[in-house]
């Protein structure tokens, strides 16, 4: 038997497109137009998953995206369900079924009508509002190994995809006039007027068809027209207009400042077979001048014990799935209700051949005309009558009654149904609005919170502000749509639109519904997804939560993905009621983005794999990958990391690499340095100001090395300059430094010294940059230097040259070294850098030498003592820390951190001051960041004296070496220290930190 | 996103093209040396950190590349206005009352 809750006719479904779908591997017929819940619901099925803390049995609750229970994994096909890569916790309310679509059940194990983990229903006295705190707080050992990975098991809902997502995003800029979120009557009424006044229009829609509400009503006329006719005219006369755009299936989930909001557009998902080149979803970022917020109402629970069992369900949702799919989604349903718009699904569902069982209404006196109708349809009414439990487990069976009078709540008997629809009214839907920073003004009469006034360019209209009727929606969603285009510059005139019918009628409950039950034994819920019942709510207020805020963290309710759109009105009055609080002063939680749930795809968009940040690579590159360079990230750089040769690890290559330097030559990338050109008469006042250096001596031709501090006198970059005129300044920084330290140097110039005739200008890509470093330097480059004295008198270390090489090439060509070595950087133009490289190498290969990467580099400067920042520094480190007073100007009036070197904490004993380290043993290699203590064994709660902030097995020193920032370190020069480690402490000299020709007399070979 | 007035491109962009600096018109000492230990450390740490307007520094460092100030809201993040470095700032204290938030 298929689709047997199918009527014979109606709805908006497409009877002539069957297609079949698989729900935890069995088949099912809907037809094309069902939503995944529909169609479940056409073929009798309301058991749909557990949840999340009870593993309670649980059904289709709505017919939209606030659906509670019904979160399903679904894959475009069952192939791709086992396959791993189904999209978890989807709302069965929102999925389109298409030909081979698999879903499947969540958070039930081994089956969903069998289900082990419901064993956690039984212990419900134990898991109790704030259990996590409760609980899990003893012993405190238990933590890690007990309590931490028993939670992690049971935490979440649904499965992660195990394999990469396939599918591609897509993202899109747009602007607008105005931006309508919400496709239903206010909505269209609002595009409408807009566009009529030349306004640029984006209307968006979360359903797969404009019309919200219009598409389930019946009787009601626009224009003359049945409402669906209308919405058909409006949307032909939209889609003509080149200044609207139509977003269906089209969430607006995040609302930010300056009316900037996010929409997620679900493009291919409700196709069996997509287009391959178009996008699953596409992410629309729009800024809009003018926003209308036509999101709706949202029909709220009532809380009655057993209240959460398959078959109960929302009124509207009946009559949703009646009117719309042509689904009645029971044999005999009964209707529990506090106000009028429930008698309209009852009615609805009984036209369309459904039987209801009885209208329980809470209220004594229903109105009369709805009495009267229920009379002549042959319903049975009950009034002042609630609805007291359920019975039945995996679906509703019977329906419990009491009457409410002075007295008390007295049992009135039971009902026999397998559905139950409930109503406690309709909460405006503001979150949006909320999100918007709109504050909310509570209504009493209404029982709802209302949208205040508005703090962006936004205005609600319709039932999200508490407007009832269908004409009276349609005439404020035509007046916010004109006030929203006048005010972004296309004034109009509001049209009217003639509707009858489609009123929703008064009547609303708030709260737990008074019943004759063992208050200790049934469990009434509040929160469907997260489990929170009426008693928890009234526990945590017991407990000592007063604010909405904490109850809601103690409790979890509102906590779910529907961040409590049933929910927060029912537990807010609990709670108000619990402390003898109005509502108003127990206060709302705030609604965050998203909306609805996005997917992470849709954020990411094409940022990721290659994609996720731009790689920035040398005119090297290509040659050391060639040689089968090993690369490492340094920001956004590829840079050569060493070169393997042979069989040849990491460490082998390294060593040898140092080796050659030391003893040849070798050629290494530097091209990534960052480089500043510095500029104009000012040009040496301005580097004295920000460097700790003096520069007015520095003659033409020489270099300096350069210390950099912030304001507060901490190191934040260091590199050498040379000066190549008067006026004219060649700075070099580390890789990662040059756009902080350009900003920092436009930062003094253009705020604190506008007075100073600079330029500044990044040439970091106007240079690429080949170091050549060891004995035999010289010699390799010689060859190739047109027109540049080489000579050790001509060009000592320290200095630079402008010239060619090869012939004409452009060179700013610089004598020094990072390695301890004699050597020379050659600035190329990066367009000639591979073909000077390539005859550089040619040279070093003929002399025996070798290209090496950073980490020889990284080795070879640490042999030498040379710090680098970021390594031996951490933001908190002044020059003298690392021995570099001499590089500090003394006789300058100021600099930048001059000031701050002199404060106490900077100029007080026992500051941590770089040393050297050598393990005793002259084996062990100490890890980086180790601590560094007295003990060997140190008492637990024993400060650090310090730690290693460079380690490296030596090559030139045939042991490993360190660098160490150590309290006090000068004075413990040779004293013996220890480096704590699980295996006990290892046992270092503090020693100088120099470990390769202390007195630097190579640098000048 | 915010978005951003440059005041020296005059135009509007978004707040990607800009980077922030901190609270405006807090001079550095024309002589640090003459400040004392407690006067250095207000002028290095201490901002006013206010909840209404602030006068604060940005830089629109994906465009002109050069710095202005802005008066902003610091609860409701809205701009009262921009003005050019070395422009007097405005009277926050007028601009709160006339109702700027």
């Amino acid at each position: 038997m298929t689709q047997q809750n199918r009527t014979p006719e109606g709805g908006r479904i497409d009877r002539g497109t069957p297609v079949t779908f698989t729900f935890d591997g069995k088949r099912y017929q809907g037809f094309a137009g069902d939503t995944l819940a529909s169609a479940l619901l056409a073929n009798d099925v309301h058991l749909v998953g557990r949840s999340f803390k009870y593993h309670r049995p649980r059904g289709i609750v709505t017919a939209g995206s606030e659906e509670p229970n019904a979160l399903v994994g679904v894959a475009r096909s069952r192939a791709k369900h086992a396959g791993g890569e189904a999209t978890p916790n989807l709302r069965a309310t929102q999925v389109e079924i298409h030909e081979g679509l698999a879903a499947e059940s969540q958070n039930r194990w081994p089956s969903l009508a069998f289900d082990i983990g419901a064993v956690n229903d039984k212990l419900s006295p134990l898991f109790v509002a704030g259990f996590y705190y409760k609980t899990f707080m003893w012993p405190k050992s238990f933590w890690n190994r007990v309590y931490e990975p028993f939670i992690r098991a049971a935490a979440g809902l649904g499965k992660a995809p195990t394999k990469p997502d396939t599918d591609t995003y897509a993202n899109t800029y747009a602007h607008c006039d105005v931006l309508v979120a919400g496709g239903g009557p206010a909505g269209l009424a609002a595009a409408l007027a807009a566009a009529r006044s030349g306004a640029r229009v984006i209307l968006a829609d979360e359903q797969a068809e404009f019309g919200g509400s219009l598409l389930h009503e019946r009787g009601a006329e626009i224009e003359g027209k049945p409402a669906a006719d209308w919405v058909t005219d409006a949307l032909g006369e939209l889609g003509n207009n080149p200044r609207v755009t139509l977003l269906p299936r089209t969430t607006v989930f995040g609302y930010f400042n300056q009316n900037f909001l996010a929409l997620a557009e679900r493009v291919t998902d409700h196709l069996a077979e997509p287009d391959p080149a178009l996008p699953r979803e596409r992410m629309w970022q729009v800024r809009a001048k003018e926003v209308v917020l036509a999101t709706g109402a949202i029909e709220r629970p009532l809380v009655f014990p057993e209240n959460d069992r398959p078959g109960v369900m929302m009124a509207e949702a009946g009559r949703i799935y009646a009117n719309r799919y042509g689904v009645v989604p029971g044999k005999a349903i009964a209707v529990a209700t506090a106000c009028d718009s429930a008698w309209r699904a009852a009615f609805d569902i009984a036209e369309a051949g459904g039987t209801i069982a009885v209208i329980a209404d809470l209220r004594a006196e229903p109105p009369a005309a709805l009495v009267e109708r229920a009379g002549s349809l042959g319903i049975p009414v009950e009034t002042s009558c609630a609805v007291t439990g359920v019975i039945g487990k995996t679906r509703v069976k019977r329906v419990l009654l009491g009457r409410i009078s002075d007295a008390g709540v007295l049992s009135a008997g039971e009902v026999e149904a397998d559905c139950l629809l409930m109503s406690g009214g309709w909460t405006p839907n503001v979150s949006l609005h909320s999100q918007a920073r709109g504050k909310l003004d509570w209504q009493a009469d209404a029982g709802a919170f209302l949208p205040g006034d508005p703090v962006q360019a936004q205005r609600s209209a319709g039932s999200c502000r508490g407007i009832d009727g269908l004409a009276e929606v349609l005439a404020d969603g035509a007046r916010a749509g004109v006030a929203a285009a006048t005010a972004a510059g296309h004034a109009g005139e509001a049209p009217s639109f003639a509707a009858t019918g489609g009123d929703a009628g008064g009547g609303w409950w708030l709260g737990a519904v008074p019943h004759d039950r063992d208050a200790a034994r049934v469990r009434a819920f509040v929160d469907f997804q997260n489990d929170v019942t009426a008693k928890d709510v009234k526990l945590a207020v017991r407990e000592g939560m007063h604010s909405i805020e904490h109850i809601k963290r103690y409790t979890t309710t509102g906590m779910a993905t529907d961040q409590g759109r049933l929910s927060n009105m029912n537990a807010l009055s609990i709670a108000s009621g619990a402390l003898g609080n109005e509502i108003p002063q127990v206060g709302l939680t705030t609604f965050r983005q998203p909306y609805t749930p996005v997917t992470f795809g849709t954020l990411a968009t094409t940022s990721r794999g290659d994609l996720f940040d731009p790689v920035r690579k040398t005119p090297i590159h290509d040659w050391a990958a060639e040689q089968g360079a090993a690369f490492e990230d340094v920001g956004l750089w590829k840079r050569a990391w060493y070169f393997p040769k042979g069989d040849e690890d990491m460490h082998d290559a390294v060593a040898r690499e140092c080796r050659t330097v030391r003893e040849s030559v070798g050629i290494f990338d530097a091209t990534t340095l960052g480089k500043i050109e510095i500029v104009g008469p000012d040009a040496a006042e301005f580097l004295n100001r920000i460097y700790t250096n003096p520069w007015t001596k520095l003659g033409v031709g020489k270099l300096r090395y350069g210390l950099m501090l912030n304001e507060a006198g901490f190191i934040m970059d260091d590199g050498v300059v040379g000066r190549l005129a008067d006026d004219r300044f060649h700075v070099t920084t580390t890789t990662g430094g040059a756009p902080r330290v350009l900003a920092h140097m436009e930062d003094y110039l253009q705020t604190e010294w506008s007075d100073l005739n600079v330029w500044l200008t990044s040439t970091t890509e106007q240079w690429a940059v080949i170091a050549v470093q060891g004995p035999k330097a010289r010699e390799a480059i010689a060859p190739l230097v047109d027109d540049i004295d080489l000579s050790g008198d001509a060009f000592p270390h320290m200095s630079l040259r402008e010239g060619h090489v090869m012939g004409g090439v452009p060179c700013r060509l610089f004598r020094m070294s990072f390695t301890g070595e004699a050597g020379y950087e050659i600035n190329v133009p990066p367009s000639r850098a591979r073909a000077v490289w390539e005859a550089v190498w040619a040279n070093v290969e003929k002399l025996g030498g070798c290209a090496y990467g950073t980490e020889a580099m990284h080795v070879l400067r640490a042999e030498k003592g040379y710090i680098i920042v970021g390594q031996e520094t951490d933001g908190t480190v002044t020059p003298d820390d690392v021995g570099m007073s001499w590089a500090i100007g003394k006789k300058k009036p100021d600099f930048v951190g001059k000031r701050s070197l002199a404060r106490p904490d900077l100029v007080a004993e026992g500051r941590k001051q770089m040393v050297g380290l050598l393990t005793k043993d002259g084996k062990t290699l100490l890890e980086e960041g180790a601590q560094v203590t007295v003990e060997r064994s140190p008492a637990r709660g024993t400060s650090a004296l310090g730690h290693v902030t460079s380690s490296y097995q030596s090559p030139a020193a045939g042991r490993p070496i360190a660098l160490a920032m150590i309290a006090g370190g000068r004075d413990r020069i040779g004293e013996t220290l220890h480096v704590p480690m699980p295996n006990g402490g290892i046992a270092v000299e503090v020693v100088q930190p120099v470990f390769v020709d202390p007195e630097g007399s190579r640098l000048n070979a | 996103m915010l978005l951003i007035s440059c005041p020296w491109c005059g135009v509007e962009r978004p707040e990607i093209e800009f980077r922030y600096g901190g609270e405006a018109h807090i001079d550095r000492p024309a002589q640090p040396a003459d400040l004392d230990d407690h006067q250095w450390a207000e002028f290095l740490y201490m901002r006013s950190n206010p909840k209404g307007l602030l006068a604060e520094r940005w830089r629109h460092v994906h465009g002109c590349g050069r710095f202005f100030n802005a008066v902003r809201h610091t609860v409701s993040d809205r701009f009262v206005c921009v003005y050019k470095t070395g422009e007097k700032c405005p009277d926050l204290e007028a601009l709160a009352r006339e109702g700027a938030q």
